[in-house]
């Protein structure tokens, strides 16, 4: 029994030694954080490069885009990220954060574009929708529909009632929470679009920006709109169970569950391949990483790493992440794009 | 009087003798269809996991008659040959009477690109087979995979499926000629993770849960047990000891991801271990089960009879003798039933691990405690989360897994239990 406890202690004892002999010292791994949006793609690029290079495979943490850029921006040296993911541009404030932490060159790559979709089951109608009616349906509170500036609380129960040319199903949509960075695309493409066609609320925007957003960017809290969670599987497994309500995730998930769900038009324009490549679909954002340059020549492999998502063979239309979802940038951009990575251009601030 | 008394008493027990016994048969039902209630969903939620996971234990492979080209393969490159050409080569060979340039990719992309790998094992490991045309089974592509089990269903329009008419017609054509079979799914169980559902596997992820609950179990077994052994025997009662007595148990009920924030700010910030490690996963989780195993020590400690303790004081045995010879043995089965049980409970956690950076992609099995790793429930997240559907099976096959270990836990905790669990 002594022996017995005594081993445990000196085992325990070796761990603890072990534990802080080993704090990172060097590593020869690329390290991504990041938006869980690019992560589908970034990982496909990162598997590539790992068996095609005689470099390991890169890890890649999805984080979210937020929480992934205030890691990359925590500091420079082998115990940060090299690279951030984001499914939005980085913002100023990010940027400065960034400097103050020491991390003063940073590389921004247009890796591509990704489109956000409504759709609902195969079962049911398909929807023609507009922004407009999307900002009246899902809005916590709209302009009265009895004429007028005042707002109310959104009175809206059924489609029809939004638009006569639209189905007389209960106003029910599932969509992510507030913390992903595919809501806030939503809310910022479609939401702050669709209220500016209330010409009292257009108004609003100069005079007041702060209430102006207030009222444009909250959604509705009755029911109509629910939370679903980040898993944008499981809206579509919701959907299919359900055939009145409609769903709001990324392009990639209706490509692969094109036999189960069908994509609403928005503003005339369904959401295909090409319509969000040349831009037509307006729900669409695109996509970056955001490479730390100090960290090039240190941890091994990342220009090769920049090199292989800028490749065609990774992002044009025939590449292997077009056929994960990613919807390639147009031929000219993708070649300024390219040599910018390759050349390690930094942002400058002042473009903000 | 005293008659009459009696038959009053008898009289009253009979009048309500019905009522106690249908309340006794109505307490009986609720209890029979509580239990009958939990075990529908038990079986609901392993059906529907079965049901949805079986079939990701095969794969479907092509047998693909490679000509391992001496022009291509030099025994000095066989690191950087172009195997992918050679499948390729061999997979055309199939359908001679395929012309187009657009149909021949279409066939390229019915074959995994894991085959290149698979054949490059093969002619890395035996040389001398250049030259020679070798009949090999390689991974097929996994919307392939979906199409044959029936996952990607044949009925619908053909601009609805992912695998078009004439796609599906060669298909049909290597199942007539006995080409293409669904076979035992070995990447599964021998891979690390991939974003190509046919070569995704739980290695690596099994690996990561090893490695991180073998620092959890070397950490928190011995420290719960020296502090449960401490706390019980020679701690003094008072203010202090019920303080800390307070806290454990507190502890034990606090949500794990605050374990989690708790290990970023202590472990990744200030003692600068590396992120994504297993050894931090470990640490982190150590934490969160150290409660557990002292509360379960504890009462294990405070069920060997005083007696025993008497009785060994009585013959001249010191404190610390009577501790280790006579009651840790007698309360060791109920301390490592705490023990496997916590062990479980850190099996199945993701939620901590988000926050030391575990919940990544990593491709490389880890070797060591210090590779970056990621573990079981958090490759379930992952795959559940990934478009492509040939994930969602591989969501439910590795669910099966870890259910199955942690049903051999808990059953090695009742074998232990029973065994060695002394009864006075």
């Amino acid at each position: 029994m002594q022996k017995f406890a005594l081993s445990l202690a000196t085992a325990t004892m070796l761990i603890g030694a072990a534990a802080t002999s080993m704090a990172a010292d060097g590593r020869d791994y690329i390290s991504v954080v990041g938006s869980s949006t690019v992560y589908p793609f970034s990982t496909a690029v990162a598997e590539q490069f790992g068996k095609a290079t005689k470099f390991k495979t890169p890890k890649i943490e999805s984080t979210g885009t937020g929480g992934g850029i205030k890691l990359f921006c925590s500091g420079s040296g082998v115990d940060t990220p090299d690279i951030a993911n984001a499914s939005r541009q980085i913002k100023k404030a990010e940027i400065e954060t960034c400097a103050k932490n020491g991390v003063t060159e940073i590389v921004e790559v247009k890796v591509g574009y990704d489109g956000i979709v409504l759709a609902n089951s195969k079962k049911s109608e398909q929807f023609k929708l507009s922004r407009k009616d999307l900002f009246m349906a899902l809005a916590k509170e709209v302009p009265s529909p009895e004429g007028g500036d005042k707002l109310v609380a959104n009175p809206y129960k059924t489609w029809k009632e939004v638009n006569d040319k639209l189905p007389a199903a209960k106003i029910e949509v599932l969509g992510p929470p507030p913390t992903s960075g595919t809501r806030d695309a939503f809310v910022e493409m479609v939401m702050d679009h669709g209220c500016t066609a209330f010409e009292s609320i257009k108004a609003l925007k100069s005079k007041d920006e702060k209430q102006f957003k207030a009222v444009c960017q909250t959604v509705r809290e009755d029911g109509a709109f629910i939370e679903a969670g980040e898993n944008d599987n499981l809206i579509v497994q919701k959907l299919e169970a359900n055939p009145n309500s409609l769903g709001i995730f990324g392009f990639s998930f209706l490509d692969q569950n094109a036999d189960k769900i069908q994509a609403s038009s928005i503003d005339g324009q369904a959401p295909t391949f090409e319509t969000i490549a040349d831009g037509k679909y307006p729900v669409s954002r695109p996509l970056f990483i955001y490479v730390k340059k100090a960290h090039v020549g240190v941890i091994p492999g990342i220009a090769e790493y920049l090199a292989e998502f800028t490749s065609e063979r990774a992002w044009s239309e025939e590449g292997y992440l077009a056929e994960k979802g990613l919807i390639p940038s147009p031929k000219n951009e993708r070649k300024t794009i390219a040599a910018d990575a390759k050349a390690l251009n930094v942002i400058v601030n002042n473009k903000f | 009087m005293s008659e009459n008394h009696q038959i009053s008493t008898m009289d009253r027990v009979s009048v309500g003798l019905a009522a106690r016994y249908r309340k006794e048969r109505r307490f009986r039902l609720f209890g029979i269809s509580a239990i009958v209630a939990s075990l529908l969903f038990l079986a609901l939620l392993l059906a529907s996991i079965t049901a949805k996971g079986y079939t990701a234990f095969r794969q479907t492979e092509v047998l693909l008659d490679v000509y391992l080209d001496p022009a291509v393969l030099d025994v000095h490159n066989l690191a950087t040959a172009n195997y992918a050409a050679l499948v390729r080569d061999a997979a055309l060979a199939l359908f001679s009477q395929v012309e187009s340039r657009q149909d021949k990719r279409i066939i390229g992309k019915l074959i995994s690109t894991g085959a290149a790998y698979r054949l490059q094992d093969l002619v890395t490991s035996k040389p001398e087979l250049i030259g020679s045309t070798r009949p090999i089974w390689v991974p097929a592509d996994d919307e392939v995979d979906m199409f044959v089990k029936g996952h990607i269903p044949r009925d619908v329009p053909e601009a609805e499926r992912r695998v078009s008419d004439k796609q599906a017609s060669w298909i049909d054509q290597l199942v007539a000629a006995d080409r293409l079979k669904l076979k035992f799914n070995t990447a599964f169980f021998q891979a690390g993770d991939s974003r190509e559902p046919e070569l995704a596997g739980i290695r690596g992820a099994a690996a990561g849960s090893m490695f991180t609950l073998a620092i959890t179990l070397l950490l928190s077994f011995p420290v719960g047990v020296a502090a449960a052994v401490y706390l019980e025997e020679f701690a003094p009662k008072n203010r202090w000891t019920d303080l800390i007595e307070v806290n454990i148990n507190n502890l034990a009920a606090i949500p794990s991801i605050v374990f989690g924030l708790l290990g970023l700010a202590v472990f990744l910030n200030f003692m600068n271990l590396p992120r994504s490690a297993s050894l931090v996963g470990g640490l982190v989780l150590t934490l969160m089960t150290l409660p557990t195993i002292i509360i379960a020590s504890r009462a294990s400690l405070k069920s060997v009879p005083p007696s025993i303790r008497e009785a060994a004081l009585g013959v001249g045995a010191s404190k610390m003798q009577t501790i280790s010879h006579h009651i840790l043995p007698l309360a060791m089965p109920g301390m490592m039933t705490g023990a496997i049980i916590g062990m479980a409970r850190a099996l199945g956690e993701t939620a901590p691990l988000l926050m030391i950076g575990m919940v990544a992609f990593i491709v490389d099995v880890p070797n060591s405690f210090s590779d970056p790793a990621t573990v079981l429930p958090v490759q379930i997240f992952l795959w559940a989360d990934s478009p492509e559907r040939a994930f969602v099976e591989r969501t439910s096959a590795a669910i099966m897994i870890l259910l199955l270990l942690l049903l051999a836990m808990n059953a090695a905790a009742v074998f232990l239990r029973n065994k060695f669990e002394r009864r006075w």
